[in-house]
């Protein structure tokens, strides 16, 4: 190597380092808001308000206080018992309805294949403020108001589209002649698609069914419009804890820390499964 | 076992004009392997996945023994097919994989295991029955997607390209295997390969297909010596036959030395109106003090045979011929040679259809002529 390669080399190093520094800097950045908020929650209300200092005691207090007291008409454990049933009842439903739809859509396509996919992204171009009011008074009509129904159905109207891009990409991966062998070999829908398709696409299934769980776990408007009352989840819950006396900000706190802990568990979980799912189509 | 015929079978791919099938009409007999062959685009896939109804008619039907299997859909039509990527399912080990297809048709554990291991015996494949797909190298994977299709000792084979992925040698060596086994097996088989030598080695008949039209169906030696045109005459043999277009006045000349054909062959050229083609493979052109003059432009040697790339001067423009000769030859690029033909020449009309064939030779221009 001459001098001119070796400086390229110390050059290219040095660019290297400045961005990793860069990249860890902007993480931190980013990260910071959620550290102070693990923080806050094992701080007593006075210390979470006060100026950061280093004469801090940290315990569970907070958690205990709002996990045991229903501060609104909502408790912790009635909001967790709905979080859980609405996100597994909705996404067992998309998957469900996303699988066939997606094996219409990739494997045997119908006609004007395309203008169905766009269809169903289309139903995400509405804002979600815009739709509350005819979905209350469908609500109200048919007696859905804060019951876990509504939001099943509404979780799963609200993942299915992305759901059936997401499985219809996985399918499209799917080399075609292992389909048509299946087909050969004589197997009929079911069995393609339990033999096969469901078996190759499952790290995509595991992927999307994640979405699904971590978009249905954290929506919160429809759950606050139509279930003010009863029926809610845990993102609503979180609020009841904001106070209009006295201080809240520690108590809030330890709240959304609860509310993150089972979307982040799961995709901590799920994590390996769900890179090799979203990387599938780069790799044959 | 069973005879397979195709009646005029059309397909035409939605949002295309010209048919990738048109008006396709085989019959292959009960025990026969015949060969579908053409270059890429010429329609012989789509024609095997008619017959494996993965591709539906447009006009037309295609039979299986004495049922018309046109609609009937492909689990029902007692094929088997192995693919150009073998297509094996990647979570099913070996012995499941060939198994798969009992297990689909309801035959009993037991004897879908006797015959899986039969298979296996067959097929060297016994020590990797329970591995999976990609723990196995390429040529095992295609003698597993080989025993998945006789483990079902269906009524047709179909071959979809099935030695194109393993290198020269395995390949050579497992069309050798695949004929011995089909020929053992005795059922009917379509293979499909876009090469020729696959072709003319393999096929008790290979069908030569252009744009989705079906140009000759013959034997390996009547599609080398008497080929239906143009195409077929460029397309079988390698190397490929030299094709000389003719000047549309005047007595037929390659150069401008003479061609002098048999009568028949004259009389026909004669009457066959318009400029044509003439055709004659590298082991007719001769290399020496013929009459007509050339440059060597390369040596291949081969060992056992010698392939001379030749340029002449034809029609004003530069024109490469090659020559098959025997070793030892002792030209070198460059040097300047005369060419004679001898043995048969292939006479092809203005519509590139062969109108005759017959012997030939080069004479110089001007000299009297013999006969």
């Amino acid at each position: 190597m001459n001098r001119d390669e070796l400086s390229a080399v110390g050059e290219r190093r040095w660019v290297n380092a400045a961005l990793g520094v860069l990249a860890w800097v902007t993480a931190l950045v980013f990260f910071f808001p959620v550290l102070w908020m693990v923080l806050n929650s094992f701080k007593t209300e006075a210390n979470a308000n006060a100026t950061p200092n280093l004469d801090i005691d940290l315990n569970l207090d907070r958690y205990r206080e709002v996990t045991e007291s229903a501060g609104g008409l909502l408790s912790f454990g009635e909001a967790f018992m709905n979080s859980v049933v609405v996100v597994l009842a909705s996404t067992v439903i998309v998957l469900a309805l996303a699988i066939p739809a997606a094996y219409a859509l990739a494997v045997k396509p119908v006609v004007k294949w395309r203008d169905v996919l766009f269809f169903f992204i289309s139903t995400k171009f509405l804002p979600v403020v815009a739709s509350i009011l005819p979905i209350w008074i469908l609500a109200r009509e048919l007696d859905l108001l804060n019951t876990q129904a509504v939001l099943i159905v509404l979780y799963t109207a609200i993942n299915l589209p992305l759901a059936v891009w997401m499985l219809r990409s996985f399918f499209a991966e799917i080399p075609r002649e292992l389909i048509e062998a299946a087909e050969i070999d004589g197997a009929r829908l079911r069995g393609q698609l339990t033999s096969v398709i469901l078996p190759i696409a499952a790290p995509g299934i595991a992927a999307t069914a994640l979405l699904c769980v971590i978009f249905a776990w954290n929506e919160f408007f429809y759950a606050v419009q139509l279930n003010p009352v009863e029926g809610s989840t845990v993102p609503v819950w979180v609020t009841t804890n904001i106070s209009t006396r006295g201080e809240f900000l520690a108590k809030l706190s330890a709240a959304s820390v609860l509310a993150c802990i089972p979307v982040v568990l799961a995709g901590w979980i799920a994590q390996k499964r769900m890179i090799r799912g979203l990387a599938m189509g780069a790799i044959k | 076992m069973a005879a397979v015929s195709y009646v005029e079978a059309t397909r035409t791919y939605p949002g295309t004009d010209s048919p990738a099938v048109d008006t396709l009409s085989l019959d292959i007999a009960d025990g026969e392997l015949l060969v579908l062959v053409g270059p890429s685009g010429s329609g012989k896939s789509t024609a095997l996945r008619m017959l494996a109804g993965l591709e539906p008619l447009d006009a037309g039907t295609v039979h299986i023994g004495d049922r018309d299997v046109t609609s009937v859909r492909p689990r029902d039509r007692d094929i088997a097919m192995v693919f150009q990527n073998y297509a094996l399912y990647p979570q099913l080990s070996v012995a499941e994989n060939m198994g798969f297809a009992l297990k689909q048709h309801g035959v009993p554990k037991l004897e879908r295991t006797a015959r899986v291991r039969e298979t296996a015996r067959i097929l060297d494949l016994e020590p990797f029955l329970d591995r999976k797909p990609k723990q196995l190298s390429g040529g095992q994977r295609q003698r597993v997607a080989m025993g998945r299709a006789i483990v079902r000792q269906p009524a047709v084979y179909l071959m979809d390209e099935p030695l194109s992925n393993l290198d020269a040698k395995l390949r050579v060596q497992t069309r050798t295997e695949v004929v011995e086994l089909q020929a053992r097996l005795g059922v009917t088989t379509v293979y499909v390969t876009h090469d020729q030598v696959e072709a003319m080695t393999m096929g008790h008949r290979v069908a030569v297909l252009k744009d989705g039209v079906l140009q000759q169906c013959d034997v390996p030696s009547t599609l080398y010596h008497q080929p239906i045109n143009i195409f077929v005459a460029g397309f079988i043999g390698s190397p490929a036959m030299n094709l000389v277009g003719m000047r549309e006045d005047g007595p037929p000349r390659i150069g401008e030395a003479e061609l002098t054909l048999d009568a028949a062959a004259g009389g026909a050229l004669a009457n066959g109106g318009g400029p044509g083609t003439v055709g004659f493979r590298p082991e007719a052109l001769l290399i020496g003090d013929g009459p007509l003059p050339a440059r060597i432009r390369t040596v291949e040697d081969l060992g056992s045979e010698m392939f001379v790339h030749v340029a002449i001067e034809h029609g004003g423009a530069d024109l490469p011929l090659i020559a098959k000769v025997k070793p030892p030859f002792e030209g070198s690029p460059g040097d300047r040679v005369g060419l004679q033909i001898e043995g048969t020449t292939h006479l092809f009309g203005a519509d590139g259809e062969r109108i005759a064939s017959g012997p030939a030779a080069l004479r110089s221009p001007g000299a009297l002529s013999h006969s």
